[in-house]
């Protein structure tokens, strides 16, 4: 993470506003952010606070009104096998089995049946799948199909996965299962994450970095580096500093528009 | 990495072994007994209705099941409708299955059109949705004059019946296709016209195919009224011509083979639509 190289993504001044009927909504207001590869970036904040619709402006499903988003030096025009999503409700294939949705992204590339396979195969093990390769989603728990879904991504040879509150659905107990599955992955495989989370603990446990928005109009408040040596413990007083500074930035914000 | 999944699906498999186990004669036979009995019921209540002589212009269970094996093999009254079932059925299968698939081969792509093409849905909807109430039957003298008598009307007909509800689950099922999936598709790399066989039509697939199933019914549905446009076979034909012979148990048999035929042919579809649908949580029927 050497200062001076080239950031995978550059947020230069971006804003976004919605038109709904007569209504303007400033999702995003003159964000900034630089991204370096390898990072773990958690965007944290209420709801309203453009964190998601920050997180689609680089997957490039959305463009900004004003600004620029920038993935090494060029505009992201659209979406792009380089930038894989893992949607908070799975957005699995339902007609296709476990191996032909991780499948999809390489067959998709035009590879060859011997080299899909090969890539399913890896990353159906990565995830630890390998039991349920022939079961459709609707057979599988939220856990498990959220397990596709970043396999899926990652057979895609995507350098950044941007994951959109991926856990919220999830139950305490598979969500930190999850959790501890993903670090162990973003560490073997020096991947970048951009994580969307409204759970300050989530963010503290999983970032390097945790950029807090607050909204109405949506902005970002503050970017903090977290030097917390893994792994974490949650019930740590480290983990606790952290966590009192960071809601308390959070809330801030609450306390002045409420005043 | 080892993954205990919490909830996972052999857990609820093994929980579920030993209540087969323990399921009695009683439970299996269950769905069979319970259908049966309005149908006896109701056989036991034209048996009284008929012996008690409520009405004298409908015959006995008993006559219509004797007529029914004279129609289907002869050897009773070896009239001119003796042994002759399987012709009769054979015939209106032809109609039935031809006029479905001339409805399917219209309307899978008119439906497809419609729901992914805004300029095809504002020319077509509107005109489509003023015909679709007109009834089957009301088109039978214009469809006697366009095709004139005999089979060709009656494969019209049947068309005609079985088209609506294909169209409209086609249309739906292009519709409904949840916008993450092409979000999905598109990061995935999977773009532009590709995303029409890879994301647009498996997405609708169960929605075509209920169409389909629906459509199909119809088909059996409308049978007689495309049976009237004078084709000499055919269970319509036979129908038609008990009505006409004032021979009720010619009317009854008639109506007994398209209830059992059309019965069948749709397990057959659900089957069918079972395996093909095996990833549908919804398509379990």
């Amino acid at each position: 993470m050497a200062e001076s190289a080239t950031p995978i993504v550059e947020i230069k001044g971006v804003s976004k506003v919605f038109r709904l009927q007569d209504q303007t909504i400033h999702a995003l207001s003159d964000a900034n952010l630089s991204i370096n590869k390898g990072e773990f970036i958690c965007l944290i904040g209420a709801s309203g606070c453009g964190k998601s619709t920050l997180l689609r402006i680089m997957a490039g499903f959305d463009q900004p009104s004003s600004g620029e988003a920038l993935m090494w030096g060029k505009p992201i025009a659209g979406p792009d096998p380089s930038r894989g999503m893992v949607f908070q409700d799975y957005a699995l294939f339902p007609w296709l089995s476990v191996r032909a949705n991780i499948g999809f992204g390489p067959a998709s590339r035009g590879l060859g049946a011997a080299e899909v396979k090969q890539i399913v195969d890896k990353f159906i093990d990565l995830v630890g799948l390998a039991k349920f390769a022939n079961a459709y989603p609707h057979q599988l728990s939220g856990g498990m199909k959220q397990r596709v879904a970043i396999a899926r991504v990652l057979a895609n040879d995507a350098e950044l996965v941007l994951m959109d509150e991926p856990f919220g659905a999830l139950d305490a107990m598979t969500r930190e299962r999850l959790q501890d599955e993903l670090l162990d992955i973003w560490e073997r495989t020096k991947l970048t994450v951009v994580f969307v989370t409204h759970a300050v603990e989530e963010a503290i446990l999983l970032a390097n970095r945790v950029v807090v928005m607050t909204p109405g109009p949506g902005r970002i408040e503050s970017d903090n580096l977290l030097d917390l040596p893994r792994p974490r413990d949650v019930a740590s007083p480290e983990f606790n500093a952290i966590r009192r500074v960071l809601s308390a930035k959070l809330h801030s914000h609450h306390g002045k528009k409420a005043a | 990495m080892a993954i205990v999944e919490t909830g996972s699906v052999a857990a609820a498999a093994s929980a579920a072994a030993p209540r087969a186990a323990t399921r009695t004669t009683w439970a299996r036979f269950k769905p069979t007994v319970l259908a049966l009995i309005v149908p006896v019921l109701l056989l036991a209540f034209w048996q009284v209705a008929t012996t008690q002589q409520w009405t004298r212009l409908i015959p006995t269970p008993y006559a219509v099941g004797e007529y029914m094996i004279d129609f289907a093999v002869g050897g009773i009254y070896d009239d001119a409708y003796s042994a002759t079932l399987t012709t009769h059925l054979l015939a209106s299968m032809s109609r039935v299955y031809g006029g479905f698939a001339l409805a399917a081969i219209f309307a899978l792509p008119i439906g497809i059109l419609i729901g992914r093409v805004p300029t095809a849905r504002m020319l077509l909807d509107p005109f489509l949705q003023v015909m679709r109430p007109i009834p089957v039957t009301a088109w039978l003298p214009l469809s006697m004059i366009l095709f004139g008598l005999g089979a060709k009307s009656a494969f019209a007909l049947v068309c005609l019946g079985a088209f609506y509800p294909i169209l409209l689950n086609t249309i739906f099922g292009v519709r409904s296709v949840d916008p993450k999936l092409f979000e999905a598709a598109s990061m995935l790399g999977c773009r532009g016209n590709a995303q029409f066989y890879k994301v647009v039509l498996p997405a609708a697939t169960p929605s075509i195919f209920t169409g389909l199933r629906l459509g199909l019914g119809l088909a059996w549905f409308v049978i007689v009224v495309g049976e009237m446009t004078g084709v000499p076979q055919g269970l319509g034909a036979v129908i038609m011509d008990g009505r006409t012979l004032s021979r009720t148990e010619l009317v009854i048999c008639g109506m007994i083979v398209i209830g059992l035929a059309g019965y069948l042919s749709d397990r057959v579809v659900v089957a069918l639509g079972n395996y093909l649908l095996r990833w549908s949580p919804n398509h379990h029927g």
